[in-house]
């Protein structure tokens, strides 16, 4: 791929509202100039999320992680795709999280006390917002920027209910899983042809600075590597977790 | 139904750091000797081989090293006025588990204790006189000193390849080196680490404010290496995924590469991996172990009989054990009688971000765990604190040891949690940001301590073990103190802004801090205010021994692998003692 090749396709890209249907010609064009896409597919394929939950995290992670000239924003690197393989995994069921009762809320210090797995969190908490819209006629993903920004900081100032989720448990746990979905390996199906790492200048997998620790002061620069990365430096996701089914 | 396992001499609970020591030395002895584990085994080929283990996400994130938590959790709460909860998910502290233990996640820091730190109590006492500490405060002597271990850290620094500076060899200070460290026979057996951009940054800074930089002493190694042992280790080549992780290029000293070859091809020893033990058998008397109750992974239960026993998991899970045996009475903090789960501490840890501008490029991902550049001019006793109102102290060192960017993206304060504002604050920052570690001393007092849940159960139905843990006012007090010293060094160094975080409580479990847990098995010279001996033998039943950071009366500054890896080799050589001749060791 040529350098120009990626900076028309980044910067297409840049400019493409992501939500479904939209994108097609960005990533028309993309595929024209024989650009080896990183992964197979152009838009992720969600296996978790239902159509109502999706247009809620594209549209709320877009607010955490916008697009601008730094680099890409959460949905131009898949973000919530990483969410929905997350979810839809190991993790969502509650991996690595103990689960017996008695169940009590007990001070911040004592961190997270709910019996919800991260799957159950984030159903229960979504379901509300939508419902919460619905209400007022509204959807969250068609208000403009300032006034999701608003709802966003309702939920991060905590206080209110979200199906019985604290609406501060459910954002802290959003806006977490939005920075690791935005920095991890590719292969967990986010941080979409290591565009993150590339904007702050991390070389990902690639691991060996045994010379380059003595080069004080001096910008490391080549392309990243991902734990995916081949010998031509494409990049598969994990098969385990896939973009696609 | 219980079946019996052929008896051994000695049975050894949890295959670590501390287990693959003693175990090699006893079964080299001609014991017959059982290691049980209750993880995986694991080597570095084939299972800590890259580019698998270069992801943060998996190893930083999700732990995957670590204790398995939905198993085998803790419970906490601040003060014994509250309810403890299960934490739930591992954030302030990360045992480990499987062969190895804790050991293959960590970053290879690799300091000794100062002669003070073994004689606190006494020391303070001479120094400041009576009155001067804080009453909360339950300091004491170790009842061993920096002169009988001396030997055993050499020999643990040999095993494991540690590479620094001498700054005090025989009483003689040396150049390049810490001049404030307790006297060395001879010099490490491997050079320093490279610096990293940001240590020599610090190095000049902290030598312009008359300080005296040093580099920082890495198990990783920095030169090809082959122990006493015969085993060979690689030079770490600062890949940036060291702690939480484990080492694919033999290049990091654990266990994998540092021992366990060599135990594992002696035929007196058997390791049994998947066991849980469930508890140190007594017999009727009490006084006497007959060996541990296991459970394997398939759930069938084991008696293995042994004439002694050791446990050596990591410091939280020893307390255990003796609280879930009945070795030894358990500590009541309102009367202040009692030993097991006494004088709990911690480590109070601080840091100070510098942030440059974008013409100053860190490379925080070329990094290894333990190649900083640090003063020790306001650690443990090397300053005066008469007139500072607190005792104990940091470290103040430019310990870059990653750039991995879910949990390493620095930001100035006031910058947004997300949007624009935190996107540009990200991509300015990342690349021009040094931190440093200020590393400090934790003080027992007597209301921090181990006990068992009266609630929570693990998967085998048993307690779990709940921490009561707050920071004492005179760990915030020095935390504060010596922050500001580093905030100093850091404007020396030219950054535009430089921002000190000091521990303040409370503590939360939300949070990494480190997993640097001691005491709950203090050793001592006074049964009354100990559970082992100076040589680590259970004063009320001794053919069991307890060897770990467990055994801390209180902790000092520094990172205490080294210190547990002396009281090792100083346990062995007490250990051999005993089987030639079986009793106490020390009459009480």
């Amino acid at each position: 791929m040529s350098d120009i090749t990626r900076r028309n396709f980044v910067k297409v890209l840049g400019t493409a509202a992501f939500l479904p249907g939209a994108a097609t010609p960005a990533l028309a064009l993309a595929a024209t100039e024989s650009v080896t896409p990183a992964t197979t597919n152009d838009v992720p394929v969600y296996r978790f999320f239902n159509a109502e939950e999706v247009a809620f995290m594209e549209a709320a992670c877009e607010r955490l992680i916008p697009a601008d000239e730094y680099g890409p924003s959460a949905t131009q690197a898949w973000v919530t795709n990483y969410f929905d393989k997350q979810l839809g995994g190991a993790w969502g069921a509650g991996e690595r999280l103990y689960r017996s009762g008695p169940w009590q809320q007990g001070t911040p210090t004592q961190g997270y006390q709910l019996p919800f797995t991260p799957a159950e969190l984030f159903r229960a908490a979504i379901r509300a917002i939508n419902a919460e819209f619905t209400a007022q006629g509204k959807r969250f993903a068609t208000l403009d920027g300032d006034a999701q920004d608003a709802y966003l900081k309702t939920l991060q100032a905590g206080g209110k209910e979200l199906g019985d989720v604290p609406s501060g448990v459910f954002f802290e746990l959003l806006l977490k899983m939005t920075m690791e979905g935005y920095f991890a390996d590719p292969i967990y199906g986010g941080n979409k042809d290591m565009l993150a790492w590339k904007m702050i200048g991390f070389p990902g997998a690639y691991a060996n600075y045994y010379e380059a620790i003595d080069a004080h002061g001096v910008a490391f620069v080549r392309e990243p590597m991902s734990i995916g990365s081949d010998g031509h430096g494409h990049t598969h996701v994990d098969p385990n977790i896939p973009a696609s089914l | 139904m219980t079946q019996t396992m052929k008896a051994a001499d000695v049975v050894i609970i949890g295959v670590g750091m501390v287990g693959s020591i003693i175990a090699k030395e006893l079964a080299a002895a001609g014991y017959s000797v059982v290691g049980l584990e209750r993880g995986e085994p694991r080597f570095t080929v084939p299972d800590f081989q890259g580019p698998g283990v270069h992801d943060e996400l998996r190893f930083d994130i999700r732990k995957a090293l670590m204790q398995d938590n939905t198993r085998e959790a803790v419970t906490f709460r601040n003060v014994s006025s509250q309810t403890a909860l299960p934490i739930r998910r591992w954030e302030s502290f990360l045992p480990g588990t499987g062969l190895g233990g804790s050991q293959v996640h960590w970053n290879g820091q690799t300091y000794r204790f100062q002669e003070q730190d073994f004689v606190l109590a006494s020391h303070v006492r001479e120094r400041y006189g009576k009155d001067f500490l804080d009453p909360e405060l339950r300091i004491q002597d170790w009842g061993v000193t920096y002169a009988e271990l001396e030997p055993h850290y050499d020999r643990f620094e040999y095993l494991l390849g540690t590479g620094g500076k001498a700054g005090n060899l025989k009483g003689k200070i040396q150049p390049g080196g810490d001049p404030f460290e307790s006297p060395r026979s001879r010099e490490y057996p491997t050079r320093p680490m490279k610096e990293h951009y940001s240590g020599a940054m610090f190095r000049k800074a902290a030598g312009s404010l008359g300080y005296h930089p040093f580099p920082q002493p890495s198990s990783n190694l920095s030169e090809p290496y082959t122990n006493p042992e015969g085993l060979k280790l690689n030079t770490c080549v600062f890949c940036g995924f060291c702690e939480r992780f484990a080492c694919e290029h033999y290049a990091k000293a654990v266990p994998q590469t540092f021992i366990l070859p060599v135990l594992l091809k002696n035929p007196n020893f058997e390791l049994r991996t998947g066991c849980q033990v469930q508890r140190i058998n007594l017999d009727s008397s009490k006084t006497k172990a007959t060996g541990v109750t296991y459970i394997d992974t398939a759930g069938r239960e084991f008696e293995q009989p042994a004439s002694l026993v050791i446990t050596s998991s990591f410091a939280l899970n020893n307390v255990r054990m003796l609280l879930l045996s009945g070795v030894g009475k358990p500590y009541d903090p309102a009367t202040g009688q009692g030993v097991v789960g006494r004088n709990y501490a911690y480590q109070t840890m601080s840091t100070v971000a510098s942030f440059f501008d974008k013409d100053v490029i860190i490379n925080p991902f070329m990094a290894s765990g333990a190649s900083g550049t640090l003063i020790n001019d306001f650690a443990g006793e090397n300053f005066d604190h008469s007139k500072l109102g607190f005792i104990g102290g940091s470290f103040i060192g430019a310990v870059n040891t990653n750039g991995r960017p879910i949990n390493y993206h620095p930001v100035p304060p006031g910058t947004p949690a997300w949007g624009k504002g935190w996107k540009k604050a990200v991509a300015d920052h990342y690349n021009h940001t040094v931190m440093f570690s200020v590393h400090g001393s934790s003080m027992a007092q007597q209301q921090n301590y181990l006990d068992l849940d009266p609630t929570y159960k693990d998967a085998w139905g048993q307690p779990l073990l709940r921490m009561t843990f707050e920071f004492p006012k005179n760990d915030l007090k020095m935390a504060d103190y010596v922050t500001a010293k580093g905030v100093e060094i850091g404007k020396a160094m030219g950054a535009k802004q430089v921002v000190g975080a000091p521990a303040k409580g409370p503590y939360t479990v939300t949070k990494y801090q480190t997993t640097h847990n001691t005491g709950g098995t203090v050793m001592g010279a006074d049964p009354s205010t100990s559970v082992v001996n100076k040589y680590l033998q259970a004063w009320d039943v001794p053919n069991v021994f307890v060897v770990g950071a467990s055994n801390f009366p209180q902790n000092a500054t520094w990172n205490p692998t080294d210190t547990v890896g002396a009281l090792t080799y100083w346990a062995v050589d007490a250990l051999k003692k005993y089987m030639k001749q079986p009793g106490k060791l020390v009459s009480a």
